[in-house]
């Protein structure tokens, strides 16, 4: 039974009789045959060893007989590359078990794969970035927008327009999309509309001053800061809410990842609201005076504060004190402005200067300029342009971060007052609010050309709109998650995991403190000993004690879930059963 | 100015929206990291959602199968067709089931007392019984006439036989009982006989991989190891308790899992019989059965604590547990031959169906549902050790009776820990040792 040889069954390692070989060998007598125990790591040399040698073969083949054009895929630009990365990669270092380093090695691989992918993907963007470019004898700031309208295509000549408005200083806001601009006059007048096609939304007077005004997230609904209270009013310009809980709101700022309406009001008081649920998440007065320069840094969601110290403070709503605080001048702050991608804040005081700083290394400003007047706003494009306000002028810097610059790209003289500006997100286009209503003017150059639909969309209808709503609800991040760095909860929690054991262990297995004996005055009667021996006891009755209550205070949030809140029957109490107490 | 060049961003609102209503809408992305901010949080709520919607959707009984009379005692699985089952009851009665339409399509009494195992023949067309009145009774799996009812044939078994086991290609099965006895289809009596102490066998299993070997486990709490072609068992390992069943692997030749009595499952690598690879806890009582899963990484377990518990056969911990109000002792579980779904057969004349992951979605999926999966899951996986994503991935409900049994077991291995660690500390260095728990349940080994 057991000897039966069957022929259709298949080898196994086990089963001795090496017939196949031997017939091989027959078979090719010129070739010498050794042989050599197979091993793991034998294999995996062979293996190598076969594929380097089809790796030549192909490389010949490549370099010889057949020429292509593009042998491999194409190359990437390091610049895109280094713009998709996230960060540098594991080494490989410091992993003492290889199979963990096998994975991380891989893991690796595949994020390299991701960040090409993202890179090559770049090949489908359909627009082209605006620009604007004038021979060497001439400069940029000698283009005015009447030469911009006359060489432009006319639907963008149509983004140059002018509002005479009488309620003014306007504050003016575009939507996250870009497509809706909101008005709002120092003198009540709050105005909405699709300023691509020109169609109002509402216009409506509130009969009270606006101080400041904000679109939530989707362009159905806008805050405005009025004199008393903040007002939340729909796209047909009825009041939906009054929030009474912020009053006397100078600035805000919508968040709109966390559904937060960060404000600050004229006692110093900073809020936030969460919009999605009506609750405030933080109420701090931030001890720094009144102020109204106030902007939010996009990559983290903190707020800036610029105080009329020259301080600006960056705010969380976790924490009653700033994340961060920084003297930037040394007169009161006239603006603050973050860029989009959180690298570079832009500051100004009224001693005329203009700094910018790299946020995430507060060391000292980049760059420090001299201006003939004090801003009154600045504000940075998506492509990094600076746009300072002075008086009536509006000059707009591009590359004014990393490098000096000596004259602005663009400039624009008005015949009013400016109070805000704001740079449109996807389109060319500053919109300026004034005291005399709203301009809008086009910089070549200042916003990003390829939005993502998914993101926010420009050209998205009510359906697209309502089901954006939804994800983005669902995708709302908690207040708690506001800090400097943003990718802190992808890290590994190492640093309160260690704090979490010593402050355990510290509470649990507390040495008791050396004892000094050398009693300060000498009492008659008792010997040094026996004084010796009370002292000691009492420090160790004091430490158990302590060490008791230690525990006892570990123990407790356990306790704690276990109670629940009791329901009171009134009279009929002493029917309920009693818990039994555990000894 | 006559080299002046101007361009401005200028979209063209025919690119960006579809030209009929029935057309899709365009979404042109970016993918440049300034225009997503904040992609640590995003992705950490949407890890969060992913993992409460995965628990939400956890409904993984699928419907029981009901038509006994008396508690199921065992159920066997057709090799090549995913639909048909076979499960004996205490009272000797077969049934033949459809799970696609969850029908009975036959049912006769097979055996007097218990059906105690049943297994079909590897080319599917009949199967086997083996019953507590010593006959081995092979029926046809699809019967075209009425002569098909009854038994293609009957072995008579000297001593009682209470498990049964194919091989994966030869016409040659296992019986165990007081011995374990190999038998060619068509000899009446035994090819050969096992013999190894004088306890008797509950449960024979043939490994599919490694055809050769078979294991049974004995009531003297042993778990014995044959080859076919040799004349005798080849090893024993004793453990400290008795095992009820026993499941090999079928990716891995030389593994095997015993449901062990003391409710912990072990698994073996049979080339190192004296310490298991793995002890797998957290059943609250014995565990009755276990099957593998055809990937090998995954097993059932049904226990007398009237719960069902998958284990990833790497872990220690089960990764999933499975009960109803209505369902009583388990006495048998199977994981079906797709990977999809658990049948268990239960003290309360039931058998049940289930799916081996709870939340997920049975039948075709969608190219973009399937994506939306797959994201949720990485996203999962790479926040899973997140306090909150842990803990919410991790929690499961369980009946009362079970939370308290494990509340007691949990202070009984306090305290034994305790014990121990005082006796340590006050005794000379060294003359308690630690001993790992892998090594503390198995007795010896024998060869």
């Amino acid at each position: 039974m057991e000897n039966q040889p069957s022929r259709n069954k298949t080898k196994r390692y086990f089963d001795t009789a090496p017939e196949k070989d031997e017939k091989t060998q027959n078979k090719n007598e010129n070739v010498k045959v050794y042989t050599v125990k197979s091993t793991a790591k034998l294999l995996k040399i062979q293996k190598y060893k076969e594929q380097n040698l089809n790796r030549r073969k192909k490389a010949f083949i490549n370099n010889n007989k057949i020429k292509k054009n593009f042998p491999n895929k194409a190359p990437i630009d390091p610049k895109k590359l280094e713009l998709h990365s996230r960060g540098e990669g594991f080494t490989g270092q410091g992993v003492l078990h290889p199979l963990h380093l096998l994975k991380l090695k891989k893991r690796e691989k595949k994020f390299k794969y991701a960040q090409e992918q993202a890179a090559r993907a770049d090949i489908l963007l359909t627009e082209g970035q605006g620009y604007l470019e004038v021979d060497e004898d001439n400069r940029t700031t000698s283009i005015n927008q009447k030469v911009i309208a006359d060489n432009v295509d006319i639907t963008a000549a149509t983004k140059i327009f002018e509002l005479n408005l009488d309620f003014g200083p306007y504050n003016a806001k575009y939507s996250r999309n870009g497509r809706h601009l909101l008005l709002g006059g120092k003198k009540g007048h709050l105005a909405a509309f699709d300023w691509v096609t020109k169609k109002l939304h509402f216009e409506i007077n509130v009969m009270e001053s606006i101080h400041d005004m904000s679109w939530l997230h989707v362009e159905t609904m806008v805050a405005a800061a009025q004199k008393e209270w903040l007002y939340i009013y729909d796209n047909t310009g009825t009041e939906i809410h009054c929030v009474k809980k912020l009053d006397k709101i100078l600035k805000m700022e919508f968040l709109p990842y966390h559904f937060l309406l960060a404000t600050v009001n004229e006692y110093g008081f900073m809020s936030w609201l969460d919009i999605s649920i009506g609750e405030i998440v933080g109420h701090y007065n931030n001890n720094m005076g009144r102020t109204s320069v106030m902007t939010q840094n996009p990559y983290n969601a903190t707020v800036c504060l610029g105080n009329p110290k020259g301080v600006v403070s960056m705010w969380s709503p976790s924490s009653k004190k700033p994340l961060a605080k920084i003297l930037c001048h040394k007169t009161p702050l006239t603006a603050v402005a973050v860029d989009n991608r959180g690298m570079y804040m832009a500051t100004s005081g009224v001693d005329r200067s203009l700094k910018i700083w790299d946020i995430r290394n507060l060391d000292g400003p980049l760059q420090h300029y001299k201006l003939r007047s004090a801003p009154v706003h600045l504000e940075f494009s998506q492509k990094e342009m600076l746009a300072v306000a002075l008086g009536n002028n509006v000059e707009v810097y591009s590359d004014c971060c990393i490098t000096t610059t000596e004259k602005p790209y663009l400039r624009h003289r008005m015949a009013k007052e400016i109070s805000n500006f704001k740079f449109c997100p996807f389109e060319d286009v500053l919109g300026i609010g004034t005291t005399g209503g709203f301009t809008s003017i086009i910089v070549p150059g200042s916003g990003e050309p390829n939005f993502d639909a998914l993101e926010s969309n420009p050209f998205q209808n009510k359906k697209q709109r309502k089901e954006a709503e939804v994800k983005a609800l669902l995708e709302k991040i908690p207040a708690e998650l506001i800090t400097l760095n943003p990718f802190e909860v992808m890290e590994v929690d190492v640093p309160s995991m260690q704090d979490r054991m010593e402050a355990r262990n510290s509470l649990l297995y507390l040495k008791p403190r050396n004892i000094d004996f050398t009693p300060k005055h000498k009492k008659k009667g008792k010997t040094n000993i026996a004084r010796k021996k009370i002292i000691k006891d009492a420090a160790r009755k004091k430490f158990i004690n302590q060490s008791i209550e230690a525990k006892k205070i570990l123990k407790q949030p356990e306790e704690d879930k276990n109670s629940k809140p009791k329901q009171s029957f009134g009279v009929l109490d002493r029917f309920v059963s009693k818990p039994k107490v555990k000894k | 100015m006559s080299n002046l060049k101007i361009k401005v961003i200028s979209r063209n609102p025919e690119d960006y929206l579809r030209s009929t209503k029935r057309d899709i809408h365009k979404i042109p992305r970016n993918y440049d990291p300034s225009l997503h901010p904040l992609e640590g949080p995003r992705e950490y709520v949407r890890a969060l959602n992913a993992v409460k919607l995965e628990r939400v959707f956890a409904k993984p009984f699928l419907g029981s199968l009901d038509g006994h009379s008396d508690g199921v005692s065992s159920l066997g699985k057709h090799p090549s067709r995913l639909s048909v089952l076979a499960s004996g009851a205490f009272d000797g009665e077969i049934r033949i089931w459809d799970l696609t339409s969850r029908k009975c399509t036959r049912n006769f009494i097979a055996h007097e007392g218990w059906v105690r195992a049943i297994c079909y023949t590897p080319n599917g067309q009949q199967f086997m019984s083996v019953g507590d009145d010593k006959t081995i009774k092979t029926w046809k799996a699809e019967i075209q006439d009425p002569d098909d009812e009854d038994p293609v044939n009957t072995l008579l078994s000297m001593s009682v036989v209470s498990g049964i086991s194919h091989h994966r290609a030869k016409p040659i099965f296992a019986t165990c009982g007081e011995h374990c006895q190999l038998w060619e289809n068509t000899r009446s009596e035994p090819i050969k006989v096992f013999q190894w102490g004088v306890d008797s066998l509950h449960h024979v299993a043939f490994n599919q991989v490694e055809t050769n070997l078979l294991a049974a486990c004995a009531s003297d709490r042993s778990v014995i190891l044959y080859d076919f072609r040799e004349s005798g068992p080849l090893r024993k390992v004793v453990m400290e308790l008795r095992s009820n069943a026993l499941s090999w692997n079928p990716m891995e030749a030389y593994i095997f899992t015993v449901a062990n009595e003391d409710y912990n499952l072990y698994t073996f690598d049979i080339r190192k019989l004296r310490q298991p690879v793995n002890v797998h806890v957290d059943h609250t009582s014995a565990v009755i059965d276990v099957d593998y899963a055809p990937t090998g990484r995954e097993f059932v377990a049904g226990s007398y604590d009237k719960t069902v518990r998958i284990f990833e056969s790497l872990k220690g911990h089960s990764r999933d547990v499975y009960h109803t109000k209505r369902m009583q002792r388990l006495t048998c579980v199977k994981w079906t031959l797709d990977n999809k779904y658990i049948l268990t057969g239960s003290d309360e004349m039931n058998i049940r169906m289930w799916k081996a992951r709870a939340s997920e979605k049975l039948g075709v999926l969608k190219p973009r549902e399937r994506t939306a999966l797959n994201y949720s899951e990485a996203l999962k996986e790479k926040f899973s050790g997140h306090p909150q994503i842990k803990r919410i991935a991790r929690h499961r409900h369980v009946p009362k009776h079970i939370l308290n049994a494990q509340k007691e077991l949990r202070t009984i291995k306090e305290k034994n820990k305790r014990k121990e660690g005082n006796k340590r500390s006050h005794s000379k260095p060294g003359s308690v040792p630690f001993v790992p728990e892998r090594k503390k349940h198995v007795v010896k080994e024998d060869e």
